[in-house]
């Protein structure tokens, strides 16, 4: 077999050339000044640095703090997700019915993606602030409980939640709704002459079909809540009370960007690289292969 | 993703913008300062007031405010532009940050500049208790600007309703909480008391306001700080008070930094703690009677001072000398006695030079706004000691963050009053310790 249609044996690499450039510089370049970073304590400014080996690492894994920050990420990221899935595909769903006024509604459940993450948070502060959200006003008609989440961590973990949640729906909507309609007419149609129908038909024919989207929805939502949600903690509770809803990525900015240590949060950029390469290798290596058609 | 190329779509236009910008400017043929601060609202309002007027008062010079977002913000956008070598001329930071830029080697000491441009300021015209907080060995390294301490704001008419003596002001402890009660219990507002920046009105003033240290070292002034000392017993008895408070209802916590502010202007608390710096605000915007009064005190301990915050402005390394020469100048007439006038009557902050107090005080001004002159009478009434000359604390940021993470542990009952300062102490010391290994 020939290894090469081209002649010259430089032409190729000029032709990736500048893809590689552009993937060098605003990748490659600073994950390497971070993993450089977190190896060091620098002042603020940067006039100063001490190289510090792996110690900001070490004194990470031996706070609490972190630890903490790493359990609310979780508790964060799972609930963004399977809230974030389960209203998704039952919005989907109903959205996949014939129904009048379709276009309508498939272009209103879009709506929330086109929201930036900071809005939307700043929308669920409104409606659920404790002193004039109109949320928590009604609230506090029908129950005795103070939903006031300046203090109380599990209110303002559920509403970062609630918030993330929304600002999501329309993408995964739109991932679930694209492919329930890649499932062909005739299987569901052969299951509903053998008897089977509304949830046995969704049970045993529509979920298993979608699994490969549900995956890969289930790591792109993982990836989404860990990563992109810092502008809904940011407008909504700043990581607070004390720290409930410090999640990893939120505490590396903190660190960095306003307690201005930027060693530490170096370091945990770097952890958060590691999580990240290790969900998008998981998503590589099963999305295709592993998932039941 | 979407939000790419939504961000691709403002780059896109950011950049246009700054083009033209650029061609403006140079076809303009005045030397440009950048000045980016902080001030939001009605405040930032009147930075931009000041700068128009400053501008229209002569024709070499055009200084640009550019507004960078909040007081860590601010301060965050400037050390990162100083790193990329795209930072501005003047940077607003505020007053926790001041040991962060004593000791950033980015700055040309104001004093200096003032000197090697040959601009003769009367720097003792600045009242002491400024002069200090931003001074290095007798010399002011930054230009004081806004300048506020922490008051007691009251609602004469959440007062009225709850049958309180509208024009007696709670001046203790005890007094907030017998007012807070009485309003909360007639109904008249569900918030008896709130606060604004939780750890500088709570902690760092009311330590200076009952002369009891805030750290170690004269609170930074006479070395480098190490340990702080807010667990003793007047820490534990405040934060026992707001605890009990909050248990009970009278006390409602409104969240970190100026959010605090907000239930004071639309009226909702009867008693607050803020910044000087909303009686503009205020006087501008309630619909409601309100009043003022100093600190409250805890009985039973030394009488001290309140200590300034607010914020002051750093002129910063690695520009053109005649860009100096232009700051220079627009710093010349911020010092102005008219526009230390101007900028206390029209904000609220305090009148921070000796020259602009006695213009102030040949006019009826104080007797027309006596709200303007409450945080001026507190300041100047207290005794200045070794824990109330004001804070040098490296990464105080950090630290400030720190105390109210903590406090809203202590107040949502999750640790007693005492453990969650001696978690704040232990965590700040941690700090204090990494910001001196920086700067040994």
């Amino acid at each position: 077999m020939k290894k090469s249609i081209f002649q010259n044996r430089w032409l190729p690499y000029l032709l990736i050339a500048p893809q590689l450039i552009v993937v060098i510089v605003f990748f490659f370049w600073p994950a390497f000044d971070t993993l450089r970073l977190a190896v060091f304590q620098t002042s603020p400014f940067g006039d100063r640095q001490v190289f510090v080996g792996l110690k900001n690492f070490t004194d990470l894994l031996s706070s609490p703090e972190y630890y903490r920050s790493v359990l609310h990420s979780f508790i964060f990221s799972l609930g963004v997700t399977f809230l974030g899935l389960t209203f998704s595909l039952f919005l989907a769903t109903l959205a996949n019915q014939k129904i009048s006024g379709l276009p309508f509604y498939r272009t209103a459940v879009l709506w929330t993606y086109g929201i930036a993450p900071p809005v939307s948070g700043v929308i669920w502060l409104f409606i659920f602030h404790p002193s004039y959200g109109i949320l928590t006003y009604l609230l506090s008609r029908v129950t005795s409980y103070e939903f006031n989440w300046l203090l109380k961590g599990w209110v303002a973990m559920a509403l970062v939640i609630f918030a993330a949640t929304w600002a999501h729906l329309g993408y995964n909507i739109a991932f679930f709704l694209a492919a329930l309609q890649t499932i062909p007419k005739s299987v569901t149609e052969a299951a509903k002459v053998d008897g089977a129908s509304g949830f046995s038909l969704f049970r045993w024919i529509t979920f298993p079909l979608l699994s490969p989207v549900t995956f890969f929805l289930f790591i792109m939502n993982m990836v989404f809540s860990f990563f992109e949600t810092f502008g809904i903690i940011h407008a909504v509770t700043q990581g607070g009370p004390g720290d409930t809803t410090t999640i990893m990525v939120y505490k590396t900015y903190v660190d960095g960007f306003v307690h201005l240590r930027m060693g530490s949060s170096a370091a945990q950029s770097a952890i958060l690289m590691a999580l990240v390469i290790f969900l998008t290798v998981l998503q590589f290596r099963y999305t295709e292969r592993k998932v039941f058609y | 993703m979407v939000m790419q190329s939504v961000r691709k779509k403002i780059f896109t236009i950011a950049a246009f913008l700054a083009l033209f910008w650029v061609f403006a400017g140079a076809a303009w043929a005045k030397t440009e300062i950048v000045w980016w601060h902080a001030m939001t609202g009605f405040l930032g309002e009147k930075v931009n007031e000041i700068v128009a007027k400053f501008n229209a008062s002569q024709n070499e010079v055009e200084v640009k405010a550019v507004h960078k977002g909040s007081y860590p913000e601010t301060l965050t956008a400037g050390i990162a532009a100083y790193r990329a070598k795209t930072h501005p001329h003047i940077l607003q930071v505020f007053e926790v940050g001041t040991q962060t830029m004593l000791s950033s080697g980015a700055i040309y000491p104001v004093f200096q500049l003032m000197k090697d441009q040959n601009i003769s300021m009367d720097w003792n015209d600045f009242l002491s208790i400024v002069r200090s907080y931003y001074s290095k060995d007798g010399n002011l390294y930054s230009m004081p600007f806004n300048s506020s301490t922490a008051i007691l704001y009251y609602n004469k008419s959440l007062f009225k309703k709850a049958g309180l003596d509208p024009e007696k002001p709670p001046v203790s402890f005890d007094d907030v909480e017998r007012c807070a009660k009485a309003v909360v219990a007639s109904g008249a507002s569900k918030i008896g008391f709130t606060v604004a920046w939780p750890s500088w009105t709570l902690v760092e003033n009311m330590h200076a306001w009952h002369d009891q240290p805030f750290s170690d070292m004269d609170n930074g002034f006479a070395g480098m700080a190490t340990q702080l000392k807010i667990n003793g017993d007047f820490g534990v008895k405040v934060w026992t008070h707001l605890w009990r408070w909050q248990k009970e209802g009278l006390f409602t916590y409104s969240g970190r930094g100026s959010k605090g502010d907000q239930a004071i202007i639309n009226g909702e608390a009867a008693v607050g703690l803020a910044s000087t710096a909303l009686v503009g605000t205020l006087t501008k915007t309630a619909k409601f009677e309100w009043g003022t009064g100093n600190l409250p005190r805890m009985a039973g301990f030394p009488r001290g001072n309140s200590i300034i915050g607010g914020a002051s402005l750093w002129v910063m390394k690695g520009h053109k000398p005649d860009e100096y020469k232009a700051v220079a100048k627009f710093l010349e007439f911020l010092g102005k006695t008219e526009q230390q006038a101007w900028w206390h009557a029209t904000t609220g902050y305090l009148p921070i030079s000796n020259s602009a107090l006695k213009a102030l005080q040949a006019t009826d001004h104080f007797k027309k706004n006596p709200h303007m002159w409450t945080a001026f009478a507190q300041i100047t009434s207290g005794k200045i000691t070794a824990n109330s000359q004001g804070l040098r604390i490296g990464n105080l940021v950090a630290i400030r963050d720190n105390i109210e993470a903590e406090l809203e542990n202590v107040l949502s009952g999750k640790k007693p009053p005492k453990q969650g300062l001696d978690d704040a102490v232990k965590k700040a010391n941690e700090i204090l310790k990494e910001f001196a290994s920086m700067y040994k």
